[in-house]
């Protein structure tokens, strides 16, 4: 029987032939990932030292990354308190891998470690955060883990509590029609296969429509698997792979790629005729509660929020801005627009977007990912109803109960920006 | 903290219950994620589900209570919150199934939790947990669990993933050293 490309990254990864699924295994880090949780994950490092006699030290400093994305700039003592105490730690455990909160290097997470060519194909990511997922787009196999699996993680170099997953191959063929993105194409699949179709399982992309599509897009497709409770989504490292992590990251070295074998075995396949795709949209309070984005048109919103891991790059920027141009946000709508870097702020202000947004009425924050879950910035009334490219909308989400959350891309969200109301943008 | 384990055998009443697909958001709202020290998570447990939450924070609630849940429990956000929250409580969880990023960190902090796919309680009734089944005994009536895999109860026993993880790298350095 032939491997999953997961498998053989994970076998790889543990020194082994071969791997089964539902096998817990032990495998090798290649890039450890955290974000202001790191003050949780040092307790916990701390607390497996005690008494051992043994000094804390990490097994791999440059393996380490820490960025602060979630509450920047710190909202509170509490906060502004952790991020020193990971501050310090980091300087005295020579980590390197380090973002503050800084405009000339910061940004969130997971659009750090790609643009910075901290993910390479075949390798193990993973992350205290469960969009780690987004990793996959550049063919590691990249998972979410908790605080105290990370200590472990770091006193090790292995994480120690790992499933090998099943996979489920989905197969997308067909050109996408103007103003639907791979946002469409995600929460449509999400609104297939369920908050929890996915569980313990990886989504292998396959198909002409994943083959063209360019990195940007593939990172918000892997980022919201775990929306379906995948483990992981995964796309074949490709051309396109190469090119992005040569143009965009600046990495210089060959790079390993796998493929699944012709014989691999897959739990499920689905397949899916991209040309064929309306724009999406969740209804509130789940994230597979997905409809075409005509079945809710009309429906009349307080607040869009254009950004975060899943979709502040600077083609969804880009997008927003083709949109919004010469236009204006509706009265009594509030549009924020968060970059996922400062790079991309930086790129997107070059490129004239941001000018173009905020001429339209937007209001350009500063990048973070603090509004998606309710921390920091662009709280919501009672009663209010958000529009947003974010990944969840959960009660209470975006930090309060009493407001709902719709998701969906950024062309429907500049879209309804104009007319207030959730609009199709086509 | 409350001890780890309840027995081979553990009895409590069910004192809560929730549906299929609840996110560690309505475990423990990301608006008190800046809180994260076991010992101060605990007040924010269920903090949207108001009257459980005030039950809980006035102690009204037993140590080994058990909460009910439907399937894919602890989806959404990894927060390890969400597990230290509820162990806070000494809360055993009994799930249909669970998320997985949620059932590693339960594991690994030592909370309580069941897999038992077939479970049919209600709030109110007693539950008598053991190791390959459930017994209803308010409806005398017995679901089997789903057991976890070795390596996942290995780390169970040594009382959660600090001591294992303590006891790797002991056994790491004195094979190097050694």
């Amino acid at each position: 029987m032939g491997m999953t490309i997961v498998q053989k990254i994970l076998a790889r990864a543990c020194g082994r032939k071969s791997v089964a699924t539902g096998e817990v295994l032990e495998p090798a880090v290649d890039l450890a990932m955290s974000h202001e949780n790191a003050a949780l994950v040092i307790n916990q490092f701390l607390e497996i030292h005690r008494g051992t006699g043994l000094a804390p030290k990490v097994w791999a400093p440059d393996r380490i990354a820490i960025i602060f994305d979630h509450r920047v700039p710190a909202e509170s003592a509490k906060t502004a308190t952790n991020q020193k105490k990971v501050r310090d730690f980091v300087s005295a455990q020579g980590i390197s891998k380090f973002h503050d909160i800084r405009g000339d290097s910061g940004g969130i997470c997971h659009q750090i470690l790609p643009e910075n060519g901290y993910v390479r194909p075949g390798t193990i990511v993973t992350g205290t955060d469960s969009h780690t997922t987004t990793h996959g787009a550049l063919g590691a196999f990249s998972f979410g883990i908790g605080a105290t699996e990370m200590a472990s993680v770091w006193a090790l170099g292995t994480v120690l509590n790992l499933e090998v997953p099943g996979t489920i191959k989905v197969e997308v063929n067909g050109s996408l029609a103007r103003n639907v993105s791979a946002k469409d194409l995600i929460l449509h699949l999400i609104g297939r296969l369920t908050a929890q179709g996915a569980n313990f399982k990886v989504i292998e992309f396959h198909g002409d429509t994943i083959r063209s599509m360019p990195t940007s897009g593939r990172l918000v497709l892997c980022n919201m698997t775990v929306e379906a409770g995948a483990t992981s989504g995964i796309v074949p490292a490709d051309e396109e792979t190469g090119r992005y992590l040569r143009e965009v990251a600046g990495v210089k070295e060959a790079l390993a790629v796998d493929a699944s074998d012709a014989d691999a075995a897959y739990d499920q396949v689905i397949r899916i005729d991209a040309s064929q795709l309306a724009p999406q949209i969740a209804r509130p309070h789940t994230v597979d509660n997905v409809v075409p984005v005509d079945t809710v048109q009309g429906v009349r919103v307080n607040q869009i929020v254009i950004g975060s891991c899943t979709n502040g790059r600077l083609e969804d920027l880009a997008a927003a801005a083709a949109i919004l141009k010469g236009r204006k946000v509706a009265a009594g709508v509030r549009l924020l627009v968060f970059p996922a870097s400062w790079r991309i702020y930086r790129e997107s202000l070059g490129a004239g977007y941001l000018a173009t947004l905020v001429d339209a009425g937007a209001v350009v924050m500063n990048p973070g990912c603090g509004c998606c879950l309710g921390v920091h910035q662009g709280a919501l009334a009672d009663g209010d109803v958000a529009l947003s490219t974010t990944n969840r909308n959960f009660p209470g989400r975006m930090g309060n109960p009493k407001s709902e959350v719709y998701l969906c891309s950024p062309e429907v969200a500049a879209a309804s920006a104009i007319t207030g109301v959730i609009t199709d943008p086509r | 903290m409350n001890p780890a384990h309840h027995g081979p055998v553990h009895t409590g009443k069910a004192v809560f219950q929730v549906g299929d697909d609840i996110s560690t958001d309505a475990i423990y709202p990301g608006r008190f994620m800046a809180t994260v020290l076991p010992s101060e998570t605990p007040q924010f447990a269920f903090a949207d589900y108001t009257e459980f939450n005030s039950c809980l924070k006035k102690k009204e609630i037993p140590a080994g209570s058990i909460v009910l849940a439907g399937s894919n429990f602890g989806c959404g956000s990894s927060r390890e919150q969400a597990a230290s929250t509820l162990k806070g409580h000494d809360l055993v969880i009994v799930a249909r199934s669970f998320a997985r990023i949620f059932l590693q960190n339960a594991i690994n902090l030592g909370l309580h939790v069941v897999i038992c796919p077939g479970i049919e309680a209600s709030v109110g009734d007693e539950l008598e947990i053991g190791a390959t089944s459930i017994l209803n005994k308010t409806t005398d009536r017995r679901y089997p669990l789903e057991t976890l895999p070795p390596a996942r109860q290995a780390i169970m026993a040594a009382g959660g993933l600090i001591p294992y993880t303590r006891q790797k790298l002991l056994e790491r350095r004195s094979s190097t050293t050694g």
